[in-house]
């Protein structure tokens, strides 16, 4: 089962290892970070920022086959974590799929807790982002 | 190395804020330029003053307010001295640094700077000694100079004797730069100045919670800095002017207490202090920062200072065999602050890994955009120390540091 939902049990679990112990926490979440797949240089233009992120945000995606695959990186290790959650969860999707999809891990993991309110405030623009890029694949798809 | 009566437990213990767990440690409170914390003596001051003073100053026919404008005027006489300032009256209570520095812009700079003149200021500046200059002059048509620094930190002396003229109305810099510790050479900076003819405002957020500032040795025209960097009470700061200026100067805002009488064909305004203290003023917060002066003396300043050298020393020295750790700002005469980055990592995260131990440090640019764009830098981790702070609070901060920078070094 590799759906949105088993993904994200997945990721409640390994957090549940982690307990409360903070410092765990974030060296976890900053060594998923380093496991992203590389970015384009040259994509990191302003075009490509997201705002409303605290950090550097910048966001890509491409297609393939029916799927939307999403790429991205920030100039911050914690971000980069954060954003790697996201892909592990909506990246290789259809676009149905992705809008679709309620992303209850953040809150089960309790990532605003962890990350405060600034951070969680970003890590919402970043979904919102990400799921504008699949809204607007799908109207291609319709269209 | 035993001081003699200075205990740092001792002074903890006065101290409530500390003795909290941040994420299952104790805390270690290293963000002391950006605010210190405060005694128990400022915090009882407050509820006393609520629970059986607070009333209206300057005009009550009562008890009450007659005792609170007696609290708040000794807090003034306090301050007076605190700062050596000729007299009490040049003392004036605003709302913090930016405000006195603001009040000096809207004020002296209305009526004394022209189209044409120059405003210097340094490289270093915090925005809040750089922005009102700048819509000074654009408002005026006057030009801000900047005073460079050198890749250690220091201003340099050579070129801001080049930038001085008889254009030059006024020197504005700070005292301590609160993102690197530098100490700057006020006195010299002071007597160039006004062999140039022009006046000087010491920003000096950074200085009176380290060491003895005196306007009169300094001969500074304008002292500004904030009570809550000082162990005192947040919304309040002060204002120190030659009296001449003060006399000079027109109001900043109108209102009540600034006033001498009201009459629709025109008022006339109050001597100073009050004619720059318009409105009912901050007396609950004013009469507690009396208690934050005498804390302060209690402990001594001279031993304060070599408290926290001796940290600065130490935390310069052991920090700086971590692999990776890298310094920002080396000037030879620093107070309390250090500023570094970790090779490879972003200050937030160094930030955000550190707060996961329960330890409070600044990330970012501290308020001081221009000066990181000098490093080339975003920001810096920013730790500082004050006078509770000790050596073993030190040690968890390497033991942790060590740990992140393993991360990338
Ligand atoms: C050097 C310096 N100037 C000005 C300020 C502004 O002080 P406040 O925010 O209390 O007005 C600060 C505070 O960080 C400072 O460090």
């Amino acid at each position: 089962m590799n759906d949105i939902k088993s993904v994200q049990e997945e990721i409640i679990e390994e957090f549940s290892i982690l307990g409360d112990d903070k410092e765990s926490t974030i060296f976890y979440i900053m060594e998923l970070g380093d496991k992203l797949p590389p970015f384009p240089e040259e994509e990191k233009k302003e075009d490509n920022i997201i705002k409303g992120c605290q950090s550097k945000v910048w966001l890509i995606t491409k297609t393939e086959g029916d799927k939307v695959v999403y790429l991205a990186d920030s100039n911050t290790d914690i971000t980069k974590g954060l954003i790697s959650l996201l892909i592990r969860v909506l990246s290789y999707r259809k676009a149905d799929e992705i809008l679709d999809s309620d992303l209850y891990f953040i809150d089960k993991i309790g990532m605003g807790s962890i990350i405060g309110s600034q951070r969680s405030n970003g890590l919402a623009a970043m979904i919102k982002q990400m799921k504008l890029y699949a809204l607007a694949y799908q109207s291609k798809l319709n269209a | 190395m035993a001081k003699t009566g200075f205990d740092v437990d001792d002074i903890r213990e006065r101290f409530p804020v500390l003795h909290q767990e941040v994420n299952g440690r104790p805390l270690v409170y290293l963000d002391n330029a950006a605010t210190s914390q405060k005694p128990l003596s400022v915090i009882e001051a407050l509820n006393h003053y609520y629970t059986t003073d607070n009333s209206n100053i300057h005009r009550g026919a009562h008890a009450l307010a007659a005792r609170a404008t007696d609290y708040y005027e000794n807090t003034r006489k306090s301050v007076s001295s605190f700062l050596n300032a000729p007299s009490e009256e040049q003392i004036i209570f605003t709302k913090g640094t930016t405000e006195g520095i603001n009040l000096v812009a809207s004020t002296f700079g209305r009526k004394f700077i022209h189209e044409g003149d120059e405003i210097i200021i340094s490289a270093m500046e915090h925005h809040s000694n750089i922005v009102p200059w700048q819509m000074l002059c654009a408002e005026k048509g006057a030009t801000l100079k900047v005073i460079p620094i050198t890749d250690d930190g220091e201003l340099i002396m050579e070129e801001y004797e080049k930038l001085l003229s008889s254009k030059t109305k006024l020197v504005s810099v700070l005292h301590v730069s609160n993102a690197l510790g530098t100490v700057n050479p006020m006195e010299s900076i002071i007597s160039m100045a006004h062999r140039a003819g022009a006046k000087v405002l010491v920003d000096a957020a950074q200085s009176t919670s380290h060491f003895t500032v005196d306007v009169q040795a300094l001969d500074c025209d304008f002292l500004v800095f904030s009570a809550h960097k000082l162990y005192g009470p947040t919304g309040l700061g002060v204002l120190y002017g030659k009296r001449e200026l003060l006399e000079e100067m027109p109001p900043y805002q109108g209102g009540g207490e600034m006033i001498k009488e009201v009459d629709f064909s025109g008022t006339t305004y109050n001597e100073i202090p009050f004619k720059f203290e318009a409105g009912t003023p901050n007396i609950a917060d004013v009469i507690a920062f009396q208690k934050a002066l005498e804390f302060v003396s209690t402990v001594g300043k001279e031993q304060l200072l070599a408290h926290e050298n001796e940290l600065l020393t130490y935390a310069t020295e052991k920090l700086g065999t971590i692999k990776g750790f890298i310094p920002v700002g080396k000037a030879k005469h620093k107070v309390s602050v250090l500023s570094f980055l970790i090779n490879g990592m972003h200050p937030f995260d160094v930030g955000m890994m550190l707060d996961a131990v329960g330890i409070a440090v600044r990330t970012g640019h501290h308020c001081a955009q221009p000066l990181m764009k000098r490093f080339n830098i975003e920001g810096t981790v920013r730790a500082s120390f004050a006078v509770y702070n000790t050596k073993q609070e030190i040690d968890v901060l390497y033991v942790s540091l060590s740990r992140i920078a393993k991360r990338k070094n």
